[in-house]
């Protein structure tokens, strides 16, 4: 099967080698450019791959900068000797209002979260707003004291921002942006490319349980325990954590796209092969259920409220023990470790003691027919 | 997690597949049929756990994957057509046509949407009057009866807006193809559980009898798998060939009844085309001339859509079990799931989709 793209130029190369009839088809090139037939798909916002060929295909030809082409989830630059970390996010959650939050405090703690995870204190938030013709006020007051509410807890303060209004039918309700601008502790120094072998990968808590929240919400599922977003600020438990030690390497959140998308991504920008052992990763029972149900893996279902953290393995008790010891942290486990073998692969092992790849997503995760 | 756990116990799994090693006295070569299936063995590493006490070869149970590739385009053409809402299951959005796929076609424009029943589909026609809904109609015995309780409810309804584009399949034709095949090389068969759950164990008799073959219906979790290849290797080892039902706890022998009277009033069997195999007589399932109004096919001027596979796959060789994915040239480097070249690539399901999937770290490319 070739590439889309490819098609029509095929094609139109073949007309135009009738017409001419040129005898030596090596020595013939198409002179007109391939013609962009490649459409945005859903699935390159999906923090897979296709989310990877817009980065490595359009933007960072166009913006590539010493600071951009890190390709951390927050850029750190220095300042008159301080270190400020910046990040953006936008927020186009369906629907807006869920179990355990909404797109307000979604917008607050995803970009909090970025930033904490570069090692940063969040200290002030922007706020921009697409709102859709129709929206009733009210939703818009509600999404605004969630926010407000959100900062309040974090510590953080929104001071600055914008609003735009679109035609009905061009926006879904109301969309967020948010961007934030934090100070780096000293001597913190996080990266996606700092995993060593023998290193230990620790997770803060449950997987899937924002992804599973949303999903039950749109399609009307019923558990018997509902499952409630874990949409949460993670600052304090970074700042617990690089308190215990100065061991951590990287550290992330596995959004969109899950845990696996975050290892593979410190897999590729490290250079090693990574080694989960499945009985270790803690997935709730309700989670795992509708997971089973819908055809889906929990290691690929966003979270809101969780780190994954890389660290050198004499800090691994230390670091799993300060995780616990935060409210947001006491389901932390150690899932598994860094590996020489298999480099730019991550590994898992089964309950069975055999051994599986856990891949990137190519885009959305589809639900199997059968 | 209640009922499925039980199912995926490690220390028991571990002592079924010692039994199985020490039982079996040479490699029997045993093919699940259904995709299903052969995700589980792959996702759990099954075939490391078993060694050389068995080969396993995987079937052409993929409904996705066997979706000849016309069929695909005449989904892209309808779904490219301004009246049409093409409603599918979620994983027949990704499978490439001659020259692009659902997806690209959604983006464009067309109105494509995934659903989890067809009768999201029947809805969708009732609440949308003035549209043409088309609901993509893929799947083996399994998904027939939802297939055909869609139509029904659609003629109670009195809907003419809603049709079905069918590619239906049927297991037991593909096994007899197979074992005709003069370079099968297939002992045993794990016939799929969820097939056999609606149309019960009967038709796989003819098949015992007739090629002298042993045939156990399977489950989809690791111990089912292992319960059924150590069924199979004591029925080979003892010289028996009889249908054994491992999976009985979802599957009676007669199957279910209704399901299969629903199927009965709807549909009819027909000669079919499998991606990757071939037109195989009487494989297939279409609607009956009584329901010829909600038949896509018909309905629409799709009979001048034909299409060429790329020649370069061996994806007859591998849905029949001759070889193994591993054993194609093209495997995990010219041939992807992003940049398929065949059948049993462009779906999670597909042998060899599973084996890069999950198990590629264990092959030299």
């Amino acid at each position: 099967m070739p590439p889309t793209t490819n098609t029509a130029a095929t094609s139109l190369h073949s007309e135009t080698v009738t017409k001419d009839e040129p005898k030596d088809l090596a020595a013939f090139s198409c002179p007109l450019p391939l013609p962009a037939r490649e459409r945005i798909l859903l699935g390159h916002g999906s923090g897979g791959k296709l989310s990877a060929d817009l980065l490595r295909d359009v933007f960072l030809p166009a913006l590539s900068n010493p600071v951009l082409d890190r390709l951390e989830d927050q850029a750190v630059v220095s300042f008159n000797g301080v270190r400020l970390a910046i990040t953006t996010d936008s927020f186009v959650v369906k629907p807006l209002f869920f179990r355990g939050g909404d797109i307000g405090s979604l917008a607050v703690h995803g970009t909090i979260n970025d930033l904490a995870m570069g090692g940063a204190e969040p200290l002030w938030l922007s706020a921009a707003f697409i709102l859709e013709e129709g929206l009733p006020i009210e939703t818009l007051r509600r999404v605004v004291a969630s926010m407000q509410q959100a900062g309040a807890n974090a510590g953080v303060q929104i001071v600055t921002g914008d609003t735009k209004v679109v035609e009905k039918g061009s926006a879904d309700g109301l969309f967020i942006n948010t961007t934030g601008i934090g100070r780096v502790r000293d001597g913190v120094s996080l990266s996606a490319s700092q995993a060593k072998p023998g290193d230990v990968i620790l997770i803060s808590g449950y997987l899937g349980d924002h992804g599973i929240a949303i999903l039950a919400e749109r399609e009307g599922l019923q558990f018997e325990t509902q499952v409630k977003s874990d949409s949460a600020a993670l600052y304090t438990l970074v700042a617990c954590l690089l308190d215990a030690t100065h061991e951590v390497r990287c550290l992330r959140d596995p959004t969109r796209g899950g845990l696996s998308s975050t290892l593979n991504e410190f897999a590729v920008s490290s250079q090693v092969g990574m080694e989960l052992d499945e009985t270790s990763i803690p997935v709730r029972e309700e989670v795992r259920g509708a997971c089973e149900m819908l055809g889906l893996d929990p290691l690929y279902v966003a979270n809101e409220g969780k780190l994954v953290a890389i660290v050198a393995p004499s800090a691994a008790p230390t670091a799993l023990r300060a995780l616990q010891s935060h409210p947001l942290g006491k389901d932390a486990a150690i899932i598994g470790r860094v590996t020489q073998e298999h480099p730019r692969l991550v590994v898992m092992r089964t309950p069975l003691g055999t051994t599986r790849i856990v891949d990137m997503l190519s885009g959305d995760q589809l639900p199997r027919i059968c | 997690m209640k009922y499925l756990d039980e199912y995926r116990d490690a220390r028991i799994a571990r002592a079924l597949a010692a039994e199985i090693r020490q039982r079996s006295t040479r490699p029997w070569v045993l093919m699940e049929i259904c995709g299903g299936q052969t995700h589980t063995l792959m996702r759990y590493g099954i075939d490391d756990l078993l060694g050389d006490s068995v080969q396993l070869v995987h079937g052409p149970g993929c409904p996705v994957c066997v979706t000849p590739l016309e069929t695909i385009d005449r989904a892209i053409a309808l779904a490219r057509r301004p009246d049409v809402t093409l409603v599918s299951y979620g994983d027949m959005l990704r499978v490439p046509g001659s020259d692009t796929d659902l997806f690209h076609v959604k983006a464009e424009g067309g109105d494509v949407r995934i659903v989890y029943s067809p009768t999201d589909a029947v809805q969708l026609a009732r609440s949308q009057p003035d549209r043409k809904v088309v609901f993509f109609a893929i799947g083996f015995e399994t998904t027939a009866p939802a297939h055909a309780m869609a139509v029904l409810q659609a003629e109670r309804l009195g809907l003419r807006n809603f049709s079905l584009l069918v590619s239906h399949v049927l297991v037991p034709p593909a096994i007899r193809t197979l074992l005709h095949s003069p370079k099968n090389r297939v002992q045993g068969f794990i016939a799929p559980g969820h097939v056999c759950t609606v149309v019960g164990c009967r038709e796989y008799e003819d098949l015992v009898r007739e090629f002298r073959v042993p045939i156990v219906v399977g489950g989809f979790e690791p111990l089912d798998l292992l319960e059924a290849i150590r069924m199979l290797v004591i029925q080979l080892e003892e010289g028996r060939a009889e249908v054994e039902n491992q999976y009985v706890r979802s599957v009676q022998y007669e199957g279910n009844r209704p399901a299969q009277e629903a199927v009965a009033r709807v549909f009819e069997v027909s000669d079919r085309k499998w991606r990757g195999i071939g037109p195989i007589p009487e494989s297939g399932l279409c609607l009956k001339e009584k329901y010829a109004a909600f038949d896509a096919d018909r309905l629409f001027d799709l009979a001048g859509i034909s299409s060429q596979e790329p020649a370069e796959c061996i994806a007859a060789e591998v849905l029949l079990g001759h070889k193994k994915p591993t054993d194609c040239t093209a495997f995990g480097t010219r041939c992807t799931p992003d940049k398929p070249l065949g059948a049993p690539m462009v779906s999670s399901e597909g042998a060899c989709a599973a084996y890069y999937q999950y198990r590629r770290h264990l092959v030299t490319l």
